[in-house]
């Protein structure tokens, strides 16, 4: 596959994207250096293979952010009930209905045709993840505004922990459900990260919980707060530098632009909150400040995947280079007749 | 593979690998029509668009409102000034100028480049030059013209290649799987089709599937696409861009007809020497289980914008389900422990 003569022809892929006509000006990351330079491919005039995700941005990165922030905090929430610290069950319940509810907004905006939300409840399919979390989100939603307003209230305090109990349940899955949402779409760098994105977003969650408990516990009741934090904290940036190096040439796109702006700001804040909840908890500022900086650090990383993703789906080399790569590993293992890679699944 | 949640999903119950039958799959009892495709061959394509205008015309299907350079909708690609497969596009014809060498026009590979890149990026063309004098319209296409038509010389030949682009209805739409209200869903003839009543602009199918097909409308809301014309299928017509075409291009039919058609076509091409003669979406055991509308193309898939492997992304979400499950309950047993370690207890 040479070209006889490469002066006449220019370098396969070597595009100019100001040159390629834009699809109006809603996709983030067009007209950017979305190119692999040294990769070798071909293209149909530099123009992107895949659609680009519509969905709306802040709303998306910010409903990703706020479900994790009320999964890990329902379950805080509830074990802080049971093992009395009350000012750390305050600060998960209401983390977990400001961050139910606040969510369910964004993800009610982020519609194209908001006032048929409910068309999503009327059926439930397990091969669509954004019904599987709608599932999950509604329950989760009554339940901990439910807790929450015992909570604030006051009154039927038994129902309240019945229902804290409850949102705890669904919790998890809803700080995790958001990386399959992801993953299970035809963008590169999404889903070939789909076994680090649940990872990824389940601990980057806890730091968000962590984070909330840090800023409004006591000092004495924070402590599971600040476990929870360091731990997710220090998971997340594992996670993030186990993609970047798994994702191999997918990964460029956390290398350039906005997203790697985001992801860097993302890391100083994770390392920031994680050293700051560790000497500065039994203070009421810095461990404040640490919460703070944390949950900055897990919704920037949210951000930063979401624009990772766009600059992903817009590139013709995501899509061409590795699937080229996958045609040439099974012809070389039908060679060798072995069961190509590619066609276990058959 | 079939699927672990057959008993809920109300759709395809297999998520990927060849199956013969996906209107079945998807619920219709035994009786239902044969599944219906498209066939399209690109040798015979002479790029007239007609399909592109059937489309419009029948579907009314309204501008795409794409226009880069601000001047009559220009690309500067070649004469394809649609661009791609969007909600308001659901025919495109893609136009390739293939430059080669001269004398290296024989049959076997042949090395192809696209036109000249790089240059100076888009004026705006609706600013007069600053000099006063007239407007080059070259000069206000995207990238100064550089991708306009090409012509032969001593030096070099040149090739076109024409393909109408379409949605390609696959056996395992990833579109289909992802949609969360159910608007989209496998019709009688095993075609994918949307429902706009119901479609809530949720956008999921849109990354979803794995040759850009399906948008969302700004102007409405909701996600379009190609139906295959399913109200004229209804009524015993076949599709309006298979009716336009006058080099029988695209041939509409029964799959399993237009699959013996295309293999035939294609020993025939081989036989006369044209050896980069490929078809394209016509193996069942491709990652999509074989599409629906499927191609003969004269070069590498992604030279006409298409995926050279495209995977159902829905063939991974049994495991992308484990794997969130697993990380939900460490999640769960995480904050648990929390309250338990570090001896610190109640300080
Ligand atoms: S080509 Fe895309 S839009 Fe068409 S059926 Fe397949 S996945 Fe859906
Ligand atoms: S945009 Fe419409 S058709 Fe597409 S997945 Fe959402 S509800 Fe389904």
């Amino acid at each position: 596959m040479t070209d006889a003569n490469p002066a006449e022809m220019p370098e396969r892929g070597r595009v100019d994207h100001d040159a390629v006509k834009p699809r109006r000006g809603r996709r983030g990351g067009k007209g950017e250096q979305l190119q692999v330079p040294e990769a070798e491919f071909r293209s149909y005039y530099g123009r992107p293979i895949i659609k680009a995700p519509v969905w709306k941005n802040p709303d998306v990165p910010l409903y990703l952010f706020l479900g994790g922030l009320a999964g890990s905090s329902s379950v805080l929430g509830a074990m802080a009930a049971a093992t009395g610290r009350p000012t750390l069950r305050r600060a998960g319940r209401l983390g977990a209905a400001v961050g139910a509810v606040g969510g369910t907004v964004f993800l009610v905006h982020d519609l194209h045709r908001p006032a048929r939300f409910l068309h999503m409840l009327r059926v439930f399919k397990p091969t669509s993840p954004l019904s599987v979390g709608t599932w999950i989100l509604s329950p989760f939603a009554t339940f901990a505004a439910a807790t929450a307003a015992t909570e604030v209230t006051g009154r039927f305090r038994r129902t309240g922990d019945v229902t804290g109990v409850a949102a705890a349940a669904f919790g998890p899955a809803l700080a995790t459900y958001t990386a399959v949402l992801f993953s299970n779409t035809a963008v590169p760098t999404w889903h070939e990260a789909h076994r680090h994105l649940p990872v990824l977003f389940g601990s980057s969650a806890a730091a968000a919980g962590g984070g909330f408990g840090l800023v409004f516990a006591s000092v004495r009741d924070n402590a599971p707060a600040q476990r929870l934090a360091i731990a997710g904290a220090c998971t997340e940036l594992a996670t993030e530098k186990k993609m970047e190096h798994d994702l191999g040439l997918l990964a460029d796109v956390y290398e350039k632009g906005r997203a790697k702006t985001l992801m860097t700001a993302s890391k100083t804040c994770l390392v920031a909150g994680a050293l700051g909840a560790l000497v500065g908890r039994h203070r009421r500022w810095s461990a404040a400040l640490s919460g703070l900086a944390l949950m900055a650090g897990s919704a920037l990383t949210r951000f930063g995947v979401f624009d990772a993703g766009i600059a992903s789906a817009n590139d013709p080399a995501h899509i061409v280079v590795p699937q080229r790569e996958r045609i040439a590993r099974r012809q070389a293992s039908t060679e060798t007749s072995t069961t190509p890679p590619d066609r276990a699944f058959a | 593979m079939t699927n672990v949640f057959d008993a809920f999903s109300g759709a395809a119950t297999s998520l990927s690998g060849p199956l013969p039958d996906p209107t079945t799959d998807a619920g219709w009892s035994g009786d239902h029509p044969k599944r219906v495709g498209f066939f399209t061959d690109t040798s015979v394509c002479i790029g007239c668009k007609a399909c592109e205008v059937a489309c419009k015309e029948w579907n009314l299907v309204p501008d795409d409102g794409t226009d880069a350079s601000g001047l009559y909708g220009l690309t500067g690609m070649s004469y394809d000034n649609t661009g791609d497969l969007g909600a308001s596009t659901w025919r495109h014809v893609a136009f390739i100028e293939d430059v080669r060498p001269h004398g290296t026009a024989t049959t076997g590979h042949l090395p192809s480049g696209l036109p000249a890149l790089g240059g100076t990026p888009p004026r705006d063309a609706a600013t007069a030059p600053p000099d006063g004098g007239t407007v080059d319209l070259l000069a206000l296409l995207p990238d100064g013209g550089a991708h306009g038509q090409q012509t032969p010389d001593d030096e070099r030949d040149v090739r076109w290649l024409m393909s109408s682009d379409v949605c390609k209805h696959c056996t395992h739409a990833g579109c289909l799987d992802v949609c969360p209200t159910g608007a989209l869903f496998r019709t009688e003839y095993g075609t994918v089709v949307v429902q706009d009543d119901i479609c809530n602009g949720c956008g999921y199918c849109v990354p979803s599937c794995p040759y850009g097909v399906i948008d969302v409308r700004e102007s409405d809301g909701g996600a379009h696409k190609c139906t295959l014309c399913y109200d004229r299928l209804g009524a015993g017509l076949e599709p309006a861009c298979a009716k336009a075409c006058p080099t029988n291009s695209i041939q509409f039919g029964d799959l399993d007809e237009l699959q013996a058609a295309a293999d035939a076509r294609l020993a025939e091409l081989h036989g006369r020497g044209v050896e980069e003669a490929r078809l394209y979406g016509r193996d069942p055991d491709d990652g999509v289980g074989g599409d629906g509308a499927f191609f003969l193309l004269l070069d590498e898939p992604e030279v006409y914008g298409l995926p050279p492997d495209p995977i159902v992304t829905t063939r991974d979400l049994p495991e992308m389900w484990r794997n969130a499950a697993l990380t939900a309950a460490g999640l769960g047993a995480a904050i648990v422990a929390a309250f338990f370690t570090g001896g610190g207890r109640r300080k």
